[in-house]
């Protein structure tokens, strides 16, 4: 069962900025093709186009499940699409073995004017199922979708979250050798999210899976390496999940800007995290102290009566996991502060998270100062799970089968 | 384990290995009817339940086309040379059978445009598409063959023994329309040119064949009808489905057979384009 399904070697497309040009180099590519000769030419770019993926090479075998990740337009869904066939790579060479089921997109490439049940029917028969098989397969696709009694009104009065069900229980129903799955777990409830990773555990036993999503949770928890594609490049390819993941957030950092909000009675001028050894760091280590400064200014000399420090860290999907909150007292006269947290343990799972420190001052809590996304930090662990917060915790072995 | 099918994706053109295009080309073919069927009953479905005159569309141009010409000979504004068969019988049965020609040779474009979200998502074979639209195209002939031999009977014009022969002529009718139509649908998936000149050239392209006007017996004119190779096609098929003995066989069963080669030359274009014109029209 460990036979090699995928084998991608040097695999790049090119793309075109601009839609008449693309169109013109559609029928110069078309003149090609009909003459015999190579697409994409000798991999040198025209005007206006660029590499939408670039020399993106890896193996995946029955068991495995690689996970693609990167951010919009880094040439997930490209990639896809040339392991479907849909699209002829420009460089490189693509072998799938076994039968490939396919959820590439929203909406899974269902004809909107058919029936759930037609669609079901459709796909199978394209994976080259019989009739038999297929009458077989039906109720446990339509009872794994929860469609219900929809089942038989045309998919386009289905809601997204229903054709994404469909899809991805008629691609996990069909037994295919090859998965392909395209974020398909960004639209579903969270019962049906639970109900996909179930399966897809499943299936991976007897599947190679390629899984494209945001999310790093649900990557970490499904895939046995991941592959993190920027701007059409591999930049790393590897089991080791903590390490591709923590560059992932490397390059979400770039995008992301801190916010200031409030009244302005206070301003914060910085905020810095500090490691165990009290050394400003950007990483830290799970289960080491960590402490937070924070320096700022009150607006006027007023005294601002006790003033209150509120710091929530939220991982990188932007979920608050965690909070500290202290009264910080009368501080002293000047205008100018500077506090130090000291927090007892990183409980945190391995990965990238922001802080966001409010300043609240009054009796009534106004909001004298908010800076969203204030400091960043990354947490090791050698362990990398899929909740935000992983508990220290011993075990004991207490034998036998009496009362704990 | 190890037969498994392998499917391998290079920048190679498929032209490379002649041989194994075919081989899969025929698999597609076969792997689509399914599709195809179901494809095509939808569609006709669809296409009747929105329409409050259902069915009648399928014929209701043709009809309003022949009226129109026997309009114009009537009141003299065109003066048509006598026909071997009555006037209505011939313009009505040209209309109709250059109605089914048309119908062919629209669906494969129509059929790829409507299913571009299909498929820019789903890999299946692209044949099925050219499939559905000529079982379509049949439905739909059918109905008109339907209407027309009634309508001829009333006229006292019955095709007789040459009746076996009329789905002869109209899969002939058919076959050179899908050809053609499968011809320009690569090019026509790219520019929407394409499918706003298509009806501007069969237009003129109805006029030097006899649909409506009789054969021309001389001139260069007449030297365009000989020539047109739909000329022979729709011909003959008129001549079957009036009972008459037709001419030009020897030129039909050419037609015919240069018609085939064309249609798998097409037929190959087509699936070369497709990947392409997929990558040009999601981006």
């Amino acid at each position: 069962m460990s036979e090699t399904l995928i084998r991608v070697e040097g695999v790049s497309k090119k793309f075109c900025r601009s839609l008449k040009k693309s169109l013109w180099y559609g029928l110069q590519d078309l003149g090609r093709e009909m003459t015999g000769q190579r697409h994409g030419g000798n991999g040198e770019l025209r005007p206006d186009e660029f590499w939408a993926v670039k020399d993106v090479s890896f193996e995946l075998k029955r068991g495995e499940c690689l996970g693609l990740i990167g951010r919009n337009g880094a040439g997930k869904t490209t990639l896809l699409r040339m392991l479907n066939g849909l699209i002829k790579p420009d460089t490189g060479r693509i072998e799938m073995r076994g039968r490939v089921g396919a959820l590439i997109a929203l909406g899974a490439g269902f004809n909107p004017i058919l029936s759930g049940r037609e669609n079901i029917k459709v796909n199978a028969s394209v994976l080259g199922l019989s009739k038999r098989e297929i009458d077989a397969k039906l109720k446990e696709v339509i009872d794994f979708a929860e469609i219900g009694e929809f089942i038989d009104s045309p998919v386009q009065s289905f809601s997204s979250g229903m054709q994404v069900r469909l899809g991805f229980a008629v691609a996990a129903a069909l037994e295919s050798d090859i998965l392909l799955l395209d974020e398909v777990l960004a639209v579903g409830d969270a019962a049906f999210r639970v109900k996909c990773f179930n399966r897809i555990q499943e299936i991976i036993k007897r599947c190679a899976v390629i899984f494209v999503s945001h999310s790093m949770p649900h990557v970490t928890r499904v895939c046995s390496q991941l592959l993190l594609l920027h701007r059409g490049k591999c930049l790393t390819h590897g089991s080791k999940l903590g390490q591709v993941v923590e560059r992932y957030h490397e390059i979400m950092d770039t995008a992301i800007t801190p916010s200031v909000e409030g009244s302005g009675k206070v301003q914060i001028t910085s905020v810095v995290v500090l490691n165990g050894q009290k050394k400003p760091c950007s990483t830290l280590v799970h289960g080491e102290p960590f402490s937070i400064v924070i320096q700022g200014q009150f607006a006027d000399d007023k005294l601002i009566r006790t003033p209150k420090l509120l710091i929530s860290i939220s991982d990188q999907e932007d979920t608050n996991v965690a909070q500290v909150y202290e009264l910080l007292g009368t501080l002293n006269a000047d205008k100018k502060f500077t506090v130090r947290l000291d927090l007892k343990i990183a409980l945190f799972n391995a990965g990238r998270y922001w802080l966001t420190v409010n300043i609240l001052v009054g009796d009534k809590g106004e909001l004298a100062c908010v800076i969203r996304r204030a400091a960043t930090f990354t947490v090791q662990h050698d362990y990398v799970g899929f909740a935000p917060i992983i508990l220290p915790s011993t075990t004991e072995v207490i034998s036998g089968d009496g009362p704990p | 384990m190890n037969e498994l099918p392998v499917t391998i994706y290079t920048p190679e053109s498929s032209l490379a290995s002649p041989a194994k295009m075919l081989r899969e080309m025929f698999a597609d073919l076969s792997a689509g009817r399914e599709l195809a069927w179901r494809l095509a009953v939808r569609d006709i479905q669809a296409q009747y339940r929105q329409a409050f005159l259902g069915i009648l569309w399928a014929f209701i141009l043709p009809v309003a086309n022949t009226l129109a010409w026997l309009f114009l000979t009537g009141a003299g504004i065109v003066t048509v040379s006598s026909t071997s068969l009555p006037y209505p019988v011939y313009v009505f049965t040209g209309t109709m059978l250059w109605a089914i020609f048309m119908d062919a040779l629209n669906s494969p474009l129509q059929q790829a445009n409507a299913a571009k979200g299909m498929l820019a998502k789903l890999n299946f074979p692209r044949e099925a598409l050219i499939v559905s639209g000529i079982y379509q195209t049949l439905f739909n002939a059918g109905i008109k063959l339907a209407l027309v031999l009634i309508a001829i009977a009333v006229l006292g014009v019955f095709p007789g023994w040459g009746a076996l022969l009329i789905p002869f002529g109209v899969m002939s009718l058919i076959l050179v329309g899908t050809a053609v139509g499968v011809l320009i649908t690569p090019i026509g998936l790219l520019y929407s040119d394409v499918g706003k000149a298509v009806p501007l050239l069969m237009q003129f392209l109805m006029y030097v064949t006899p649909v409506v006007f009789p054969m021309p017996k001389e001139g260069w004119a007449a030297t365009l009808f000989a020539v047109n190779p739909l000329t022979p096609v729709l011909v003959t098929a008129r001549d079957w489905l009036t009972g008459q003995t037709p001419e030009s066989l020897g030129y039909f069963l050419l037609v015919n057979l240069a018609t085939v080669s064309l249609l798998l030359a097409v037929w190959i274009v087509y699936r070369l384009a497709m990947p392409i014109l997929i990558e040009r029209m999601s981006a």
